[in-house]
């Protein structure tokens, strides 16, 4: 759909390049979100597709042809144009908005006039808008009908400069869900400018973060949270939102204690206290010879059974409360929290145990995201 | 005061003739104006804005040369009569709409050109459909200021021989009637009124309605 080879771009006047030989595919109903700093080269990149920017070397192609060898004004026409700075034309109505680019095509007034109620009725604004001027609609409405100028022509591949950049938080978040929904209807490729991290985890199949004219890192949303290429990313994505994005895409194993305190449930009781005695804990996971969870002992059921009973497996509760350690560590989290437990052991298949994760650990992880010092040696049950 | 209406009935049908002759070398000042100036101020929209602001100003000093020396100077060039007094008349009428497009089209919010030129417009079309009709009521201004300007100063036409209001008023300083002279006077500066307030009415007719508020 689009392929940058070897794309670079020196402005005269300027030391470094703006974009230093960039190199990227993106496939055919991608969404595609450009981030990074600014200054960083994004804008230029994105404008370098639609010729408002002209390369100094490397190649652009759109559909397999070089952007470098079409005429412009019809490349532009054939490729949609957001703006961050909405840019309705105050002095044409909302309908001869829409119609813009379909007027410069030379489509009679009808089919104009078709298309505008087609595409009006998709952001659930009333037919008789098309009439209005821009400057009767709020800001939210105003790039709404900033999108649909962009889709009048049903162009394969839409630019988009920080689009809603301009508009409230709630506006915003709102116009972010509609146009995502729009675009996985419509299997548009979309080009996606911003330096918001927030709107690039929310709309992106594909991030690219930049720096310095160059691409830092290319993935999915997933894969940049999960892993940050190198302390930019890190630092652009930000500790904050590291820290809240971890529990959604971390995995228990990830972070869990892999060498629990374990007492095997033919052990006696005067052992199991003796290891807790040790062990400084007050409470042991039960396993058996080949390493099967079984349940767990703690202080409270060895002292009142201590005169009765003499081996583990007799006094241990079964309640096999354990996680598995792919589950994800938000559910895992969730879970603790909400039965007040202050551990929960991690089982691998057939109920092996793995591990365990304690509020510790929790702790650790919170403390790492904050501190990011890599000192986790979790305690086992505390 | 009656020798005042007897000068009018006296000169009454030249008095139209003139009136007429007088409008003929203003209108066709300004129409000359209008067609050199507005593309040109269009034009130096497009070069680095210095140069441009060079141009300007230079077109400002020769705006400062009395306007009866123009006429003087221009005789010896184009001779006398009708066509000499509209090219010195159409040079004043350069630098205010000249200026006012040019600052109107410079005006225009860059990100609405950018839209446009992003979404496939060319030049041209950018020029007639963004930037022209947002850049009119400035222009208009100019427009009006210049044709207010022109009318009192087409009487200097006489002078070099092109008609006019400015004959009755040549007229009477030469031969010490005064009422003559108020006589080509006051149907010039009604002239200047009426064409003002015509140009007004147009310009707001011309504004787009969006940006009829803010104005």
């Amino acid at each position: 759909m689009l392929e940058f080879k070897e794309v670079t771009k020196k402005f005269e006047g300027n030391d470094y390049p703006s974009v230093h030989k960039l190199n990227l595919k993106v496939e055919r109903g991608e969404f595609v979100v450009f981030i990074g700093p600014s200054g960083c080269g994004k804008t230029t990149t994105m404008k370098m597709i639609n010729r408002l920017i002209e390369p100094s070397s490397g190649e652009i192609l759109v559909d397999g042809v070089n952007v470098l060898k079409q005429n412009a004004v019809q490349l532009r026409r054939s490729i949609g144009y957001v703006i961050q700075q909405i840019g309705l034309m105050p002095h044409m109505t909302v309908g001869e908005n829409i119609s813009l680019v379909g007027s410069l095509l030379k489509w009679n007034k009808e089919k104009q006039k078709e298309r505008a109620k087609e595409l009006i009725s998709l952001v659930d604004l009333p037919e008789d808008y098309l009439t209005r001027y821009p400057h009767e609609l709020s800001g939210g409405q105003q790039q709404r009908i900033g999108v649909l100028r962009a889709l009048a022509t049903n162009p394969p591949l839409i630019l988009m400069d920080e689009p809603f950049g301009a508009l409230d938080p709630i506006t915003r978040d709102s116009l972010q869900e509609e146009f995502k929904k729009l675009q996985r209807e419509m299997d548009k490729t979309i080009v996606f400018v911003t330096h918001d991290m927030d709107e690039a985890i929310k709309l992106a199949d594909k991030i690219v973060i930049m720096n310095k004219g160059e691409i830092v890192q290319v993935g999915t949303p997933d894969d940049i949270l999960r892993h940050p290429a190198n302390e930019f990313v890190e630092d652009f994505i930000g500790k904050d939102r590291l820290l809240e994005s971890r529990p959604e895409v971390t995995r228990v194993e990830q972070i869990m204690n892999p060498n629990p305190i374990t007492i095997e449930e033919e052990s006696s009781l005067k052992e199991a206290i003796q290891k807790m005695h040790a062990k400084r804990v007050d409470s042991l996971l039960v396993v058996d010879e080949s390493g099967i969870l079984k349940g767990y002992v703690d202080i409270e059921m060895i002292d009142s059974n201590y005169k009765k009973k003499n081996q583990v497996y007799e006094v241990m509760d079964t309640a096999k409360y354990a996680v598995d350690k792919n589950s994800l560590l938000r559910d895992t989290m969730y879970r603790m929290l909400r039965r007040g437990s202050s551990y929960v052991p991690v089982v691998s298949d057939n109920n092996k145990l793995a591990g365990i994760v304690t509020r510790a650990t929790l702790a650790d992880m919170v403390y790492n995201t904050i501190w990011g010092d890599e000192t986790a040696d979790g305690n086992a049950i505390d | 005061m009656q020798t005042m209406m007897d000068t009018l009935s006296s000169y009454g049908w030249d008095l139209l003739d003139k009136t007429g002759e007088h409008l003929y070398i203003s209108i066709a000042a300004i129409v000359l104006g209008v067609l050199v100036a507005v593309p040109l101020g269009i034009l130096l929209t497009r070069i680095p804005s210095k140069a441009a602001d060079r141009f300007i100003s230079f077109i400002g000093i020769l705006q400062t040369v009395p306007s009866l020396a123009i006429l003087a100077f221009l005789m010896p060039f184009l001779g006398v009569g009708v066509i000499p007094a509209i090219i010195a008349l159409f040079i004043y009428s350069v630098l205010p709409i000249l200026r006012n497009t040019y600052t109107g089209v410079m005006e225009v919010n860059t990100s609405l050109k950018e839209a446009g030129k992003g979404m496939g417009m060319t030049t041209f079309e950018i020029i007639r459909k963004v930037e022209l009709p947002l850049a009119l009521p400035v222009i208009m201004s100019g427009i009006r200021f210049a044709t207010v300007y022109l009318i009192g100063w087409a009487t200097l036409a006489a002078f070099i021989g092109g008609g006019g209001l400015g004959d009755l008023i040549f007229d009477g300083l030469n031969l010490y009637k005064p009422e003559l002279i108020v006589l080509g006077t006051v149907p010039a500066t009604i002239l200047a009124l009426v064409a003002s307030g015509l140009l007004s009415l147009l310009e707001k007719g011309l504004t787009p309605r969006a940006l009829r508020k803010t104005v």
